[in-house]
């Protein structure tokens, strides 16, 4: 399955065993701004969806059978009541949703915009300000304020759970950093040593790193890859520098961008989707002609993946959600663009085609097996 | 006391007039979402704040205060603005 969230609804599209063709289920949750829709793989059936409308508040919805029916959730993340006369925090919107630990049914992460961190104990229906980081001073200095964010608002993503550990935790902040937890969020310590920030920026300030999109390579946990505002990084533990890998893409391409993707078996192999970062910021693919760019030796060199994607006059934007790897062999890459296309590769990148057209812009796009 | 919902919240409802009751806006919206759970969140901020277009209006007048007293006879509308595309 791939799941695709919209700014217009959800679509889940069920592909062949082959991967060769895909069946259409949508759109499910019409005009609701879908952020995030995943699919819990500890039991292959739940799927959560992080909705709201242009106008009401925001929710999670919740199926218990891979989006036939949905129910909402009885307590959606929302921030503490502020003390009487101190300013507070209302959800804007849930913007990341992450599966807890295998050893740990029932439990989800959310991140939220404005930044917030949320946890689930029951499967999605009630949620909770998770760890201290909400309310934190240093921290709420650190995520500063809506002007501080991306255009639809500052953003917490990239919530990872070590596979072996469910107390070793990452997430990421836009702006505010990377931070890591090892104690189950007791306490939260940054990680950004190496990262850069734009230029006349203090680096030593975490407000002003702007990590998009962080992946920890299932085949090894001690390696994590970043697409930053500013270049593409590679950790490898217990390091806590970041190493620029993208200062090897193409000096004409550059190394800016939203989403990064990761081999499910191979450590040394992540795909970027590479946009244009001069001047203003077109945040589109560079020259009008996109193309995905791969590693397959932990980012020392990368090649252009470009077959079957149109060869000119494509002003593509992919959003740090809207990228994702299959488990096949060879595995599947998929992306959506902001135009509402739906792209796929059966051979890792090697050839692309369009699977769907004329959706609305795509938010995130997600991969699941079949049970 | 009657009381109109916007369509946008008719999957809570199922319709478009109900009833509901409460000695001030802020306990009819309670009373609201004891109902329809759920219902209060897409309406009011964990703040306490109505949300930016939500609009409540009270025998024609429109109130943004959810401490405003009500009456059995009063009538409620809840009107979602439609803005942006």
């Amino acid at each position: 399955m791939i799941l695709v969230a919209t700014r217009k609804g959800a679509w889940i599209f069920h592909g062949d065993s082959a991967r060769k063709t895909w069946r259409a289920d949508g759109p499910h949750f019409l005009g609701h701004i879908i952020n995030h829709l995943v699919l819990d793989p500890r039991d292959g059936r739940t799927l959560l969806a992080a909705a709201k409308t242009g106008h009401l508040g925001p929710t999670i919805f919740r199926s218990l059978d891979r989006g036939r029916t949905w129910k909402e959730a009885a307590r959606p993340p929302a921030f503490a009541k502020a003390g009487d006369g101190a300013p507070g925090r209302a959800v804007n919107h849930t913007f990341w949703l992450t599966p807890g630990h295998a050893s740990e049914p029932g439990v989800w992460y959310a991140g939220t915009s404005p930044q917030g961190l949320f946890r689930s104990d029951d499967g999605g229906i009630n949620w909770a300000p998770f760890s201290y980081i909400n309310d934190d001073p240093q921290f709420r200095t650190w995520m500063g304020s809506v002007q501080d964010g991306t255009p639809d608002g500052p953003k917490l993503h990239s919530i990872i759970v070590d596979p072996r550990d469910p107390a070793h935790l990452y997430f990421a902040m836009s702006g505010g950093g990377v931070h890591e937890s090892v104690n189950g969020g007791r306490a939260f310590t940054p990680l950004v040593q190496g990262m850069h920030v734009v230029e006349g920026f203090e680096a030593g300030n975490l407000a002003f790193h702007d990590p998009h999109c962080i992946r920890l390579c299932p085949s090894n946990p001690d390696r994590l890859y970043q697409q930053n505002h500013c270049g593409i990084y590679r950790l490898d533990r217990p390091s806590r520098q970041w190493t620029r890998i993208g200062l090897n893409m193409p000096k004409q391409i550059g190394d800016i961008g939203f989403p990064l993707v990761v081999h499910p078996r191979d450590a040394d192999t992540a795909w970027v989707f590479p946009m244009d970062g001069s001047n203003v910021w077109p945040r589109t693919s560079p020259g009008g002609k996109p193309a995905v760019y791969v590693t397959h030796n932990g980012g020392r060199r990368w090649q252009r993946q470009d077959s079957g994607l149109p060869a000119r006059e494509a002003w593509w934007t992919v959003k740090r959600q809207a990228m994702a790897a299959d488990g096949g062999d060879p595995v599947g890459i998929y992306f959506g663009t902001s135009s509402g296309e739906l792209w796929a590769s059966r051979t890792g990148g090697a050839r692309w085609h369009c699977i769907a057209r004329h959706l609305p812009e795509i938010y995130a796009v997600e991969t699941a097996g079949t049970p | 006391m009657r009381v109109l919902i916007p369509t946008s919240l008719h999957s809570y409802t199922r319709k478009a007039w109900v009833e509901a009751g409460g000695a001030t806006l802020g306990d009819l919206v309670a009373d609201l979402d004891r109902q329809y759970p759920g219902i209060r969140f897409r309406m009011i901020d964990e703040q306490g704040c109505m949300r930016p277009h939500i609009r409540f209006f009270v025998n024609g007048g429109q109130s943004f205060d959810l401490s405003q007293p009500l009456r059995p006879a009063d009538e409620l509308l809840i009107v979602q603005a439609l803005s942006g595309g």
